[in-house]
């Protein structure tokens, strides 16, 4: 396994989905080449970031109107708002 | 049979995530509520079918990319959604100075990651052409199989697996694009002749 067969696989490495001998080897080669372990350290990295910044909070309207279409509870009735 | 009484219980803690989604796939607010409402509906109404003990998230997801698919693809395609040329692998750590860095002992790539805007991710993701957009988000956002993703998307494992190589391949040339235009890293991005002392 060198570094090219490496970083050619490590996408299907990290998406856990190569075989167990397969991921053995890649596992080696990281273990003895500090610069594909650098770099397969990246990629980890950059994954974690792309999901942390994808994230969106859902309106509180939209729960709401949710909530009332498949009956999880009533629609509220028309009220006026109420000021506290 | 799954009783369409579990439903809210079972369903509704899949709402952020499904929104989140949505946003990336409509690349707007009003589109993607409209979604995630749709979606919310269709999968009620189809409660009955869904297969209690498996996999809820997935067949959630099914419905929404369904959903999308048939509803919002026709209506919106922007014009700047172009098929990049495929980049080199490890892309962006390459550019950033990569494996010779590396070498050199020096670690200034993970510094541009942390310091990457949520704004100019979501924009990244959303530049990749439809199809790309869906598997890198199933995959890296949600992390689903490649199983999952097939029958989520309805195509081959092999496809799922080609898609996420480009479009993972393209967010990365996105992403440098992007940290380039916003003065994210320096430039000319070659040689930087000082320096830089780490730690």
């Amino acid at each position: 396994m060198d570094c090219e067969q490496t970083i050619r696989e490590v996408y299907t490495y990290l998406d856990g989905e190569l075989t167990s001998f397969r991921r053995w080897q890649i596992t080696r080669h990281l273990n003895r080449c500090p610069p594909c372990q650098h770099g397969y350290d990246f990629e980890v990295e950059l994954r974690h970031v792309v999901a942390l910044r994808c994230h969106d909070e859902v309106p509180e309207e939209l729960k709401q109107r949710i909530a009332e279409a498949i009956g999880l509870f009533e629609p509220r009735p028309e009220l006026p708002e109420s000021g506290d | 049979m799954a009783d369409q009484a579990n439903f809210a219980e079972l369903a509704m803690p899949y709402m952020d995530a499904l929104y989140s989604a949505a946003m990336r796939m409509t690349r707007n607010p009003a589109d993607a509520e409209d979604l995630v409402q749709e979606t919310y509906l269709r999968a009620y109404r189809g409660f009955g079918g869904f297969q209690e003990g498996t996999n809820l998230k997935a067949w959630l997801y099914k419905i929404l990319t369904n959903t999308f698919i048939n509803i919002y693809r026709a209506k919106k395609r922007r014009p700047d959604e172009v098929d990049f040329d495929d980049a080199e692998d490890f892309y962006l750590f390459r550019r950033l100075g990569g494996l010779e860095a590396a070498q050199a002992g020096k670690t200034p790539e993970s510094e541009v990651l942390e310091a990457m805007p949520e704004q100019v991710v979501k924009d990244a993701i959303e530049a990749l052409p439809e199809q790309f957009r869906v598997a890198v988000l199933l995959a890296d956002v949600e992390g689903f199989s490649y199983k999952e993703i097939a029958e989520i998307t309805e195509v081959p494992i092999g496809t799922v697996m080609s898609r996420l190589h480009r479009g993972r391949k393209q967010l990365q040339a996105r992403l440098w694009d992007f940290a380039v235009e916003r003065g994210l890293v320096p430039q000319p991005p070659q040689a930087q002749s000082t320096e830089r002392a780490t730690g």
